[in-house]
């Protein structure tokens, strides 16, 4: 368990829907330059209690606090002022234009006119995507006609252009192939070096394991728990994706059974 | 990221066919590059099939008087359609603008400002044109914050408004308009004169070069590729010369013989030998300034900025901290206000209000945009295009009814001209992508 004040707390936090408790009752915390997986099957709530500390979904109660001072986020503006960016699943780009003015898109450099500073934020864009994806050129083009790993760059972009001190990743290598997927991963390993805290949400247990300090296991909208990666292994791990139960309490067969 | 490929996208670029290699050094928008070319061939085709008495001054400058109430709005619904919503309200907006209009410049100011009161006009426009914000508000509120499909809203509006035209007016056509709001609607007296047209042109040139200088300028300041200095010089000419040659067409419209006399005994001028030139209509440059103005706002503003990526993505949108429904409820008001000067420019040409005005608008101003390459998906359009829409529109009615042929005939070009564009757009687009 990391020492001092964590970057993020999300404490108690309840999200329902109609009477569905999508998350209930959830604390999970992230330290600077640590990757706190979270994992759970279809409908854990995964996504819905990060959308809390991104500002896309408003909790009905529970308090969040970074560096330790309680904040309110009522919206995704909120939230990137406080230093959270997100990168969604779907990567929430507007394929219609194209790759600077969806890094810029909400926060646009303005000349002094207040007309939108095109050339300014080409040159931002070219900076930041020689340090992500160097062999990006296509800085004219609407993103609709990029392939999905300078997608997934262009996204990316849009999230550390603005020195995001916390940086919520949801699925980030879901629709990449092998070659790309080991893009991000070595970007993330990157932004974790420069003191950045990342929420990694992801199914894939395998890209969890490989990267997280400490994996939070949901299931059915309860925080199962959260273990650190070194001291259990992916089996443990997966008993508590499925059948919700701690390294602790899951016995030898149960485990077996995982295998079917 | 295509790990095989060694070449930079540049030099791949480079080695495509010459044709494609040249509009690309000139970087012309290509879509408005194909519709001028189809507006030639439409005068052309019309001027061949007429022994060129189509092409004659008098025609070009009334097509394009006529093309400016629909283009203007054009403008407006090309960022509506953008944004993934429809304004079926236009023609009941222009008709009851219009009546306003008319009913306080021929019934309501005259009794509380004076007849000849020189602030009269200006007094009807500005309450015209604030009721047209104040329609678009109000559909636009109920679009955005309250969540009812455009369609619907604006269906509504559609009857309400030539409803409530009706009721106002009780039936009658009411005449006539302040002599100089007249001038809105074009004609010789509602034209600015030879003089003043060069003047424009000149302007209009120095803005050109002024536009292209700075853009590469702002280039320069960030080590961008620039474009060859040959394809800078070939489009600052062509675009000088087309203004100049527009002018040109303008001021050779003369003034009948005998209204020019009297004009010319009213005013002290001389009328030179052949003739007394016209110059641009005042219509027709309003309509050049709504353009400028709107395309300013979609590709220099963040407004514009924030409609297409809102036709692109919504949910994108709203993430990255947009206002996505006070940005729908703007573009609702900005067609309304565009609504209303197209009411003024037709209004000032029927030199009053007639119960009709107006009517069938919506189609016309959609057809106008979806022809000048706005896509109903959303995120896609242009505003030239829309405008260029208009003409092209407006240059087929106009010569079929030259030709004498009816006006159901008229239609079912339009129709016709409608869909293949269309066609032809998606065609293109697949092939793209």
């Amino acid at each position: 368990m990391p020492e001092g004040v964590p970057l993020v707390e999300l404490r108690d936090i309840n999200v329902s829907f109609g009477g569905v408790h999508a998350v209930d009752g959830v604390t999970v915390d992230l330290y600077p330059g640590e990757i706190v997986g979270i994992v759970g099957g279809n409908g854990a709530g995964k996504s819905t209690l990060i959308k809390t500390l991104s500002g896309a979904q408003k909790p009905d109660s529970g308090q969040i606090f970074i560096d330790g001072d309680l904040v309110t986020i009522h919206g995704p503006m909120d939230a990137k002022n406080l230093g959270v960016e997100t990168i969604y699943q779907t990567l929430a780009l507007a394929d219609n234009i194209d790759a600077p003015a969806n890094v810029f898109l909400g926060r646009e450099m303005l000349t002094p006119l207040r007309t939108l500073d095109d050339s300014a934020m080409e040159d931002a864009t070219r900076r930041v995507m020689a340090r992500l994806n160097p062999r990006f050129e296509n800085f004219k083009v609407p993103v609709q006609s990029l392939s999905g790993g300078q997608r997934q760059s262009v996204a990316i972009a849009k999230a550390v252009q603005f020195n995001a001190r916390i940086l919520i990743m949801d699925e980030p290598t879901a629709a990449l192939g092998p070659a790309e997927t080991e893009v991000v991963r070595g970007l993330m390993r990157q932004l974790k070096e420069e003191g950045i805290g990342i929420f990694l949400i992801s199914h894939d247990i395998h890209d969890v394991f490989d990267l997280a300090d400490r994996i939070s296991v949901m299931l059915q909208g309860k925080l199962v728990g959260t273990v650190n990666k070194d001291d259990v292994t992916i089996d443990e791990v997966l008993a508590m994706i499925i059948i919700g139960k701690l390294p602790e309490e899951v016995t030898e067969t149960e485990l077996r059974d995982l295998h079917g | 990221m295509t790990r095989l490929s060694t070449a930079p996208p540049s030099q791949a670029q480079a080695e495509e066919s010459p044709r494609r290699g040249l509009l690309q050094a000139l970087e012309i928008d290509l879509r408005v590059f194909g519709m001028v070319i189809a507006l030639a061939v439409i005068l052309i085709g019309f001027g061949a099939a007429t022994n060129w008495r189509f092409l004659q001054p008098v025609n070009m400058v009334n097509l394009a008087v006529q093309s400016v109430s629909v283009a203007i709005i054009a403008t407006g619904m090309t960022m509506v359609i953008v944004a993934r919503e429809i304004d079926l309200s236009v023609g009941s907006i222009v008709g009851v603008v219009g009546m306003t209009y008319a009913f306080l410049m021929a019934r309501v100011l005259p009794d509380i400002m004076g007849f000849d009161n020189p602030w009269l006009w200006i007094v009807a426009l500005v309450a015209g044109l604030a009721l047209g914000v104040a329609i678009g508000a109000a559909q636009g509120f109920i679009v955005a914050f309250i969540g009812v499909p455009s369609f619907v809203v604006t269906l509504g509006g559609l009857l309400i408004f030539r409803g409530a035209t009706w009721l106002v007016t009780r039936g009658v056509t009411i005449s006539p308009v302040d002599p100089a709001f007249r001038m809105l609607g074009g004609g010789p007296q509602g034209s600015i004169g030879g003089t003043a047209s060069w003047i424009v042109a000149g302007v209009a040139c120095l803005g050109i070069v002024w536009l292209l200088v700075s853009a590469r300028r702002q280039r320069r300041r960030f080590g961008f590729p620039l474009r060859p200095m040959w394809a800078e010089a070939v489009v600052g000419t062509v675009s000088c010369l087309a203004v100049l040659g527009l002018v040109w067409l303008f001021n050779s419209y003369k003034w009948p013989p005998a209204l020019a006399e009297r004009h010319a005994a009213q005013t002290g001028i001389t009328i030179p030998p052949d003739g007394l030139p016209a110059g641009i209509p005042w219509p027709v440059l309003v309509l050049v300034g709504v353009t400028l103005v709107m395309n300013f706002m979609a590709t220099r503003m963040r407004y514009g900025r924030y409609v297409f990526s809102i036709g692109g993505n919504p949910e994108a949108s709203a993430l990255a901290g947009i206002n996505t429904k006070w940005t729908v409820m703007k573009t609702f008001m900005l067609i309304g206000l565009l609504c209303a000067i197209s009411s003024a420019v037709a209004t000032a040409r029927l030199d009053g209000a007639t119960l009709d005005l107006g009517e069938g608008y919506e189609l016309y101003v959609i057809a106008a945009a979806v022809i000048g390459g706005t896509s109903f998906s959303g995120g896609i359009g242009t505003i030239p295009g829309a405008v260029m829409g208009a003409l092209v529109m407006s240059a087929l009615a106009y010569g079929l009814s030259f030709m004498g042929l009816s006006s159901p005939i008229q239609d079912i070009v339009a129709g016709i001209v409608l869909v293949i564009a269309v066609a032809f757009d998606t065609i293109n687009r697949r092939r793209k992508t």
